[in-house]
């Protein structure tokens, strides 16, 4: 509401954040069509590229089908029924977010070797990103009005077909959101199926790379995958776009009355376990044996410790210039509402529906082509941190400056003070805490990274993530152990501290 | 201090969204005026011209000879020394009280003496190390009024600066608010849709309905002589009843009643809507030649009651406003007396 216009010392750093994130992106089409949109097309329109195709939505269709069934049967016991613990499973079920899909890939492989392929994949990638299902529906289950089910009931409908008639379709738009997310996650993965050695998209682009000198063919490919998620992004916006219209009230629903699962408790119970057992307590328990039958004289503290001393400081260079980036990105979005705001920001977002492997490639083409002194050097890495997690952080800003209402500004205006020292003074110190968290967050998201880091990375530099991808490839578990453990516990460490602030 | 002059002032936001029409106000220095209207009338807009949030379509504002909104002129809110005090306050949450007061003072060397000055005339002396989310409702809003003066403005805007209070406090912060925009002889503006809290605040109240100035006048006249009946109801409580004038002097079917406005004297009769407020209407006893009526309904106020009467010869029932002790019961038959002033609306 204030005037329309953001300030130019604010417009022109979010412009040019804005360019950085496309930056891969228009470079990849530039890359892959500059021998003719034909020469790409034969490249791309190969037998191997609709095996590949097939494969990856092959494995997106198997994850999402299997991540729905998880999800919204977690969500109606947490969320509905008197399950016994009820709190304690519903945080237990978030958990499995924490866990990189390669820390999972890794437990199941060193466990049970003959998973390896679809199967694997498929079980790695479910188990990490049923979350994604889980905690929209279990929202929208909690947002839905009690009242309009004790109305069906009243009007004659049982129970079932209360659930099929009214319930169920409340919760589509979030199953469909969620739905979609999982299946982003499980096109653009890379580190499971990656282990796994199964054949998809992300894991060809990665082969076809290393194998030759001419790039163009991994350009095309990443191409078709962008083309992909993209589609898939803009699905998943239009969904949570309807879902907006659909809730109507926002007072404060009455908690529904919980369902008494009585004789079904038990195998209810087992679900909540065996789920939970799986993607939580099967990965760390696997994870524990291997370190203690880890062969004591093959451990190497010091490399450990060196290995992650790297992994801190490239996460913290990501983290810091992302969060630069995003700040002009997230207060031009949430102030300076407009067409210049919404192009901005959908910019920014970007890094969303573009697989890690694909901005590693456009960040390589860009380097050897025009600033060949970064290539392989620890900048071009953090540039792709920034693209990759500028999402993360402008979302976290936005919304840190929203939470200020704008008439503090008018009120600072009218004190004398101009638009930039409002800024300073006003707008800034009052999102600090929510920019710190979505420094944190996107710190946490770095230090996970794998197929760019893998890619850009100097060369004889290793973090955690690409040392236990290294160690599992060749199946050395023993010797990935401690670099996962040391992973998870460094990345606990922000995200405790987040989840302390939140409450 | 300084005076506030408004001319022809228009805004739309859209081809059918004109919110402003020509808006006019004249505000005299020193002087406290209510700008009233129902929601949607368009004073928001208005105040966020004024401070200079919003750009106008057309017209101009000054204030003390200065043009701060014009053709080809915006000055912006930051160097227009116009203070505002917004609905509950928006006290910045990461400052103290102190650093709230200060916050618009330029002069380092006086801040801390200004402040003092500023928390000591809204009665919050020793409150500087507070944090705002320490304070009751009725403190912040009057912190906020500290911020808003502390810089010495030429005009304070206040932005239905009570609505968030509960009505005990209301009243009590409305008259601490008044009386230190008196001490300091400030010009000060009032946006509010409550019609209380402009007739008892003001000096000068303007309606406003459609982006236009209906009325503007002291708060008496405003009460007593409104400019038609949209504006009597909008004020207040309003008995309409269908009359004729001659030479000044009105004949309705509850007796004939003087008018503010003598009309002129050679002129034929007058058709029109006279208009009374209720308490202007006595109940008597029932008689011969006395306008009568039947009570339907009772509201019980307290300090005052409505009586709704429904009178042989008219169409409406007309209420009455009687103090104290209510001895009537619904179905009773009474008797009506007119007094004071009306005016006639064709």
């Amino acid at each position: 509401m204030t005037t329309a216009r953001a300030p130019w010392v604010l417009l022109a750093p979010a412009c040019l954040a804005g360019a950085f994130a496309l930056l891969p992106l228009g470079y990849l089409a530039v890359r892959s069509l500059e021998r003719g949109l034909g020469f790409a097309w034969g490249v791309a329109a190969t037998e191997g590229t609709a095996l590949l195709l097939g494969r990856s939505l092959g494995l997106a269709v198997a994850v999402v089908a299997a991540s729905l069934v998880l999800g919204i049967s977690l969500a109606w016991l947490t969320v509905r029924t008197a399950l016994p613990g009820v709190r304690a499973w519903s945080v237990v079920a978030t958990l499995p977010l924490a866990v990189p899909s390669y820390v999972a890939a890794f437990a199941w492989l060193s466990a049970v070797p003959e998973l390896a392929g679809f199967t694997g994949s498929a079980v790695a990638l479910t188990l990490v990103s049923y979350p994604y299902v889980y905690l929209p529906v279990a929202a929208a289950l909690r947002g839905i009005d009690p009242a309009q089910e004790e109305a069906s009931r009243s009007l004659g409908h049982g129970p079932v077909r209360t659930f099929l008639r009214v319930t169920l379709p409340q919760l589509r738009p979030a199953a469909a959101g969620g739905g979609l997310l999982v299946a982003l996650y499980a096109l653009s993965d890379f580190g499971a199926v990656s282990l796994m050695r199964y054949d998809t998209f992300t894991r060809g682009i990665y082969t076809s790379y290393r194998a030759s000198f001419d790039r163009t063919p991994a350009a095309a490919l990443s191409v078709v995958l962008v083309v992909m998620t993209v589609a898939l992004v803009a699905l998943e916006t239009r969904t949570r776009g309807r879902r907006g219209h659909s809730r109507t009230g926002s007072g404060t629903a009455r908690p529904a009355v919980p369902v008494r699962l009585g004789r079904m408790t038990i195998p209810a119970l087992a679900w909540c376990g065996a789920i939970v057992a799986a993607a939580v307590v099967f990965p760390l328990a696997t994870l524990g044996y291997w370190l203690a039958a880890g062969n004591l004289a093959a451990w190497d503290p010091a490399g450990l410790v060196n290995t992650a001393g790297v992994t801190l400081g490239v996460a913290a260079a990501g983290a810091a210039l992302t969060t630069a980036l995003a700040l002009p990105v997230g207060v031009v979005a949430a102030r300076y509402r407009g067409r210049t705001a919404d192009l901005l920001e959908q910019a920014a977002y970007a890094g969303h529906a573009l697989p890690g492997i694909t901005v590693a490639l456009s960040m390589v083409f860009f380097a050897v082509r025009y600033a060949n002194p970064l290539y392989q050097e620890l900048p071009l890495l953090v540039c792709a941190y920034a693209v990759l997690f500028l999402p993360v952080a402008v979302a976290a800003t936005r919304a840190a400056v929203l939470q200020s209402p704008p008439v503090l500004e008018d009120v600072a205006r009218s004190l004398g003070r101009g638009p930039l020292r409002v800024l300073r003074d006003v707008t800034v110190p009052l999102a600090a805490p929510g920019v710190a968290a979505g420094a944190a967050l996107t710190f946490v998201v770095c230090m996970k990274e794998l197929p760019a880091t893998l890619l850009l990375r100097p060369t004889g530099m290793d973090t955690l993530a690409t040392r236990l991808w290294t160690e599992t490839g060749v199946g050395s578990y023993a010797d990935a152990a401690p670099y996962a453990a040391a992973l998870i516990l460094l990345a606990a460490v922000p995200s405790y501290l987040l989840g302390k602030q939140r409450t | 201090m300084t005076d506030l002059q408004i001319k022809g002032l228009t805004k739309a936001y859209g081809p059918d969204m004109t919110v402003l029409q020509g808006l006019d106000l004249t505000v005299p220095s020193g002087s406290l005026a209510a700008v009233l209207g129902p929601s949607g009338c368009g004073k928001t807009t208005l105040l966020r011209i004024i401070a200079g949030f919003l750009r106008a379509d057309a017209g101009t504002v000054t204030v003390g000879g200065r043009t701060l909104t014009g053709p080809g002129t915006h000055i912006p809110p930051e160097r227009r020394r116009i203070g505002i005090v917004p609905q509950e306050g928006a006290l910045f949450p990461h400052l103290s009280v102190a650093g709230n007061v200060a916050f618009g003072v330029t002069d380092r060397a006086a801040r801390r003496r200004r402040t003092e000055e500023m928390l000591d005339l809204v009665g919050l002396a020793g409150y500087g190390d507070r944090m705002p989310h320490e304070l009751s409702g009725g403190q912040q809003q009057r912190v906020a009024l500290a911020r808003a003066l502390a810089p010495e403005p030429a005009l304070v805007l206040l932005d239905e600066p009570f609505n968030a209070l509960d009505s005990a406090l209301r009243a009590g912060v409305r008259a601490d608010v008044r009386a230190a925009l008196r001490d300091i002889g400030a010009t000060a503006v009032l946006v509010t849709h409550d019609q209380q809290e402009a007739l008892s605040m003001a000096d000068l109240v303007a309606v406003v309905r459609n982006g236009r100035v209906a009325q503007r006048g002291h708060p008496q006249d405003i009460y007593n002589r409104p400019a038609d009946p949209w504006v009597a109801g909008f004020v207040g409580d309003a008995v309409l009843l269908p009359g004729t004038a001659v030479n000044g002097t009105a004949t309705t079917a509850l007796g004939t009643v003087e008018l503010c406005e003598p009309t002129d004297a050679l002129a034929e009769a007058l058709q029109g809507t006279v208009l009374l407020r209720p308490e202007q209407l006595r109940l008597t006893e029932p008689g011969e030649a006395v306008p009568a009526g039947t009570v339907t309904d009772i509201r019980y106020y307290g300090h005052d009651a409505l009586i709704t009467v429904t009178v042989d010869d008219l169409d409406t029932p007309v209420d009455i406003r009687i103090g104290g002790h209510v001895t009537l019961r619904p179905g009773d038959r009474t008797g009506i007396r007119i007094t004071g002033q009306a005016t006639l609306h064709p």
